[in-house]
């Protein structure tokens, strides 16, 4: 038996032809790029590190190598449940448990970036999507809901993070946004460019930190500080992303990448 | 921006040191001119004071013992050396020392500030040269030393006019420091700021003054390090390293170890981190300097700060090694101790505490007198004294 | 009250032997001791065998000392002494061999003194001369002694009213004095306007009041006079000698030497005075200490060396022949035998065997020796009335 499933070898063919191509939705993972930041009374996350083991010299005169060093949320990554209380007794939730099948899925790609553009503390609500069905049509089941707020295009500059004196400022969405995308449309997770799912000021909101609280206490997935989602169609792109195995982990950097016709 | 600039074919000038063979004694001299002190061997039986130092009392064979004396003394003779077979005396002549009667009792050569001759009255400070061994140095009396005069520059570390590096300029220590170095006519201050930015470091008024540069550096990150380096303008003179990370805590209880990691991170590997990195800038400058601030809890340790004083331990006993390896260069690694600084690391902890502003300018002093380990405020002066008089006490009395 | 001394009865000091001086020297200490070895085996007739007393100085032989040189030598003396005084050890292996010699210890006493200059010689010997200096005088400038004599020289200018012009005229004198003697390594004419015009070196030091390094070695024998005679060696008795280590440790400056303190003695043992003394071999590695000799020998009152020296010539047929074969200052400073080249000198004068001019009808010398500088002085002073045996 040599030969290829038929789905399979359209996909492969696909790819080799070009007719699919690969758009990687993930920053470069190095020192600078910068972590989430909580107030100072928490616990912090550790920005990437690495420091060269050998370089062809003394240390290793053939070989090249690094140690390195980071938090499971560090640069660009994933979520699982059991990041959040919400999501602490989900089953399979944490990334070593999450299923192979869910780390390749169709993504739905939300574009936030006028409005965020205009305000810097933009809010998804229920409303926007409501209204972004009426014009581009239904949100279908199990897809991920990427926003592309065109908050990667700040990497490298301060106001990424853009970290004020009452905290930083960044768009993401509301509670009504999330129930709808999680109960009404079962969405496998929401990708954003942004450090956290959830906006930059949603810890004070009157249903704090939504997208962390619905989308893990329901058993799905966080994919943060994404890029290139200004290169996918609205419908169409096939996301695949898939964790480190870390024991009982609660997230993972990753490569991210989607499959678009 | 006023670098200093050299015809870039001209072979790099090599800096010397003045001789170093000292016998134990001679050392034990230098070990408390390292701290500021005009000390000279007293007979513990007779009285006698001697010089040079000696290992029994050339009188009445006693027991000799070190004592702070009076600075007075009076220039009996003088010459300048015009020759001299030493590559690092070669470098600097003419050269101008004589013969000094002090107060204290016995005679003495001494390296003479300009404008001293044979008669006048002087006032002795007990330096450390540039390759860190004692030496005396004679002042007109009554008179500051004058920071232009050739020879006293080889003593000390001048500020004005000179590029210097203030590693964590974010915290209250550092802001401090980079408007006293302002003040005190730094040429260029190379201002590192921890990630993440911040939208007000873009309007901060201190960062953005003429003569200062706010570079990204944490000293957890070597390639941040690095670049920091990379993106000074001119040659390096001074490092100030304010980067610290102060958290309570004991060892078998309260202690957040991700945060005691991180703080020792910061404490041991960054200062490890942020020498290797500039310590290769600063050798080949004439009277470069490495600054470190060390709590006084470095001495014996504290119970309620078991981390941070563990770490602040750590960097006492690297400064001491950086030092050593530092000696045949001639640049100087200058220790500074203070008691709890009045900022936002301390807010638990009662007064006595440091104002930010007066550290930072002690350490300006330190760098301008040359003082190798200097202890800033009532807590740190405490410290060393009761340290210095018995430290096994004192370390019980600090982790009572 | 002091005891009456021992004079040195049954001592006969013979056989002056100079190695000619080099500028640098590619051999060691031991080859220059051995050349002063068979210079005295030349002039004499003694063997190895004969040798049954050593006396060395040296500031070049490491790792050996006199015990190394003895086996390196062949010697198997039944008397050995190490003297490591510098510009006073000349004298003091004089005074010590004469007490063995005259007590029977040993019969015929080489005493040797040797140092090569290499290129790097000067700086090493320098860098590793006393722990004072280490201490206390290297880190100030690293003059070597041309800054502490100039310390020296600053003071006592200005105590006594000496002028470099006095101090010029005594290195004239003695570069004339050199002109005759062969194996001096500065024999040009030096004048005067030469000597004031000369760069300086550690303010007032100037060039020509400073020695020139060089490698040589200096020999003598002390026996008793029946060897000497069965050996046909003419030879010299000795008067009397002095020496003195730290004197006046509480003077600020050295504005004066051991001399001051023991030169009475000295004349009252010799029997005759400064004024008896044909030819005086002071030590000079700066003209400053030749001063200082003049004034606390007793040729001059304290404080009088300038006018001393403005009424005295001091050249070979003068009132006071000094340093008769140029002395360092032109000889050059060969270490150890430096401080016994005046002993070698002042014997040849008075045996009449002279390696340049003689000094007229010279029958006593004065023999002056000073070394070491431990710290901010010359520690070691020495001094010997010597007369010849006719």
């Amino acid at each position: 038996m040599t030969a290829m499933d038929p789905i399979l070898a359209g996909l492969v063919a696909g790819i080799a032809s070009q007719r699919l191509r690969a758009v990687d939705l993930t920053n470069t993972l190095s020192p600078d790029f910068p972590v989430i930041v909580l107030p100072s009374e928490f616990g912090q996350c550790e920005p990437f590190r690495m420091e060269t083991v050998s370089r062809y010299d003394g240390n290793g005169p053939a070989w090249y190598w690094n140690n390195i060093s980071m938090n499971e949320h560090t640069g660009t990554h994933f979520d699982a449940p059991a990041h959040w209380i919400t999501g602490r007794d989900v089953p399979n939730g944490t990334v070593d448990e999450v299923r192979p099948e869910d780390f390749i899925h169709p993504a739905v790609v939300i574009d936030i970036s006028r409005e965020a553009a205009a305000d810097e503390d933009f809010i998804l609500t229920r409303a926007f999507l409501d209204d972004w069905e009426a014009r581009n049509g239904p949100i279908p089941p199990r897809h991920w809901i990427l926003l592309r707020s065109d908050w990667s295009k700040r990497v490298g500059t301060v106001s990424y993070l853009n970290l004020r004196e009452d905290g930083a400022h960044s768009p993401g969405p509301d509670a009504t946004a999330m129930r709808f995308l999680v109960h009404d449309r079962d969405c496998v997770g929401l990708g954003v460019e942004t450090v956290g799912t959830d906006a930059g000021q949603a810890a004070h909101f009157d249903e704090p930190l939504p997208a962390h609280s619905i989308l893990h206490g329901n058993g799905r997935f966080g994919l943060q500080c994404l890029t290139n989602l200004d290169q996918l169609p609205a419908f169409g792109a096939l996301v695949v992303a898939m964790p480190l195995k870390i024991k009982g982990g609660s997230g993972s950097p990753l490569r991210v990448i989607a499959l678009v016709a | 921006m006023s670098h200093e600039k050299r015809d870039p074919l001209a072979r790099l000038k090599e800096r010397h040191v003045p001789p170093g063979m000292r016998s134990r004694a001679m050392q034990a001299m230098a070990a408390r001119a390292a701290m500021g002190r005009f000390v000279l061997q007293g007979c513990v039986d007779c009285g006698a004071v001697t010089y040079p130092p000696r290992d029994v009392c050339p009188r009445c064979w006693g027991e000799l013992r070190w004592a702070d004396h009076g600075r007075g003394a009076q220039v009996l003779s003088v010459t300048t050396i015009r020759v001299s077979t030493d590559l690092y005396f070669r470098g600097q002549l003419p050269w101008r020392m004589g013969t000094v009667a002090l107060d204290a009792g016995p005679v003495a050569l001494a390296h003479l500030h300009a404008g001293l001759t044979a008669g006048d009255q002087a006032e002795m400070r007990l330096m450390l040269d540039r390759g860190g061994n004692a030496a005396l140095f004679a002042l007109p009396a009554g008179k500051e030393p004058d920071m232009s005069d050739r020879q006293w520059r080889e003593f000390v570390v001048p500020v004005k006019g000179r590029t210097i590096l203030v590693s964590d300029a974010r915290g209250a220590i550092g802001r401090a420091l980079v408007q006293a170095l302002l003040a005190a006519g730094a040429g260029h201050i190379v201002a590192g700021l921890a990630p993440p930015a911040r939208i007000a470091d873009l309007s901060d008024s201190l960062l953005g003054m003429e003569r200062v540069q706010s570079v990204p550096l944490d000293l957890t990150d070597p390639v941040m390090v690095a670049e920091c380096m990379s993106k000074i303008p001119g040659p390096l003179d001074i490092v100030i390293n304010t980067a610290r990370l102060v958290r309570g805590g004991g060892v078998s209880a309260d202690g957040n170890l991700v945060e005691q990691r991180r703080m020792l991170d910061v404490a041991v590997l960054g200062l490890m981190r942020l020498v290797q990195a500039s310590a290769p800038l600063l050798q080949g400058r004439p009277s470069a300097a490495f600054v470190d601030i060390l709590s006084a809890q470095a001495l014996a340790g504290d119970a309620a700060f078991a981390g941070y004083a563990a770490g602040e331990a750590a960097r006492h006993a690297l400064l001491q090694s950086f030092r050593h390896e530092m000696r045949a260069t001639g640049v100087r690694v200058l220790s500074v101790f203070t008691g709890p600084s009045d900022d936002e690391d301390h807010q638990s902890v009662p007064p006595p505490k440091v104002a930010p502003a007066r550290l930072a300018r002690e350490i300006i002093t330190a760098l301008e007198t040359g003082r190798e380990v200097s202890c800033v405020g009532d807590v740190a002066v405490d410290a060393m004294d009761r340290w210095l008089a018995d430290p096994a006490l004192y370390t019980r009395e600090r982790n009572l | 009250m002091t005891r009456a001394r021992t004079p040195y009865d049954g001592v006969a000091l013979c056989a002056p032997v100079t190695v000619a001086y080099q500028r640098y020297s590619d051999q060691s200490a031991h080859w220059w001791a051995g050349r002063a070895m068979r210079g005295l085996a030349e002039s004499t007739g003694f063997g190895p065998v004969d040798i049954d007393g050593f006396c060395f100085a040296s500031f070049s032989a490491m790792p050996d000392t006199a015990v190394g040189l003895v086996q390196h030598l062949g010697l198997s003396p039944r008397w050995l002494d190490h003297i490591p005084t510098g510009g006073a050890s000349g004298v003091m292996a004089l005074r010590r061999a004469a007490r063995a010699v005259q007590c029977g210890d040993a019969d015929v006493v080489a005493c040797v003194a040797a140092d090569t200059n290499h290129l790097d010689s000067f700086r090493h010997t320098l860098a590793t001369f006393s722990r004072f200096s280490q201490d206390a005088v290297y880190p100030y400038g690293f003059g070597g002694p041309n800054a502490t004599f100039a310390l020296i020289t600053d003071a006592y200018m200005r105590a006594y009213g000496v002028t470099r012009e006095d101090f010029g005229k005594l290195c004239v004198a003695q570069r004339r004095n050199a002109r005759s003697n062969p194996s001096a390594l500065q024999r040009g004419e030096l004048t005067l306007d030469d000597y004031l015009r000369a760069r300086p070196i550690s303010d007032p030091v100037h060039l020509f009041d400073c020695v020139m390094p060089c490698a040589g070695a200096e020999a003598f024998i002390v026996t008793t006079p029946e060897i000497a005679a069965r050996h046909g060696l003419g030879v010299a008795r000795i008067l009397a000698t002095i020496e003195r280590h730290n004197a006046y440790p509480d003077d600020p400056v050295q504005l004066r030497g051991g001399w001051a303190m023991d030169g009475e003695s000295l004349w009252a043992m010799a029997g005759v005075a400064p004024a008896d003394v044909d030819t005086l071999q002071a030590y000079d590695d700066y003209p400053v200490i030749v001063a200082m000799q003049l004034e606390d020998l007793g040729f001059c009152a304290k404080g009088r060396a300038a006018e001393f020296i403005r009424a005295t010539r001091f050249e070979i047929d003068g009132d006071l022949p000094l340093n008769t074969n140029g002395g360092q200052l032109s000889l050059g400073q060969a270490g150890a035998a430096g401080g016994f080249q005046n002993v070698t000198e002042g014997l040849r004068q008075v045996l009449r065997q002279p390696l340049g001019a003689q000094v007229p009808d010279a029958d006593i010398a004065a023999i002056s020796g000073f070394g070491l500088v431990n710290y901010d002085r010359g520690v070691c002073t020495a001094a010997a009335i010597i007369e010849a045996c006719r």
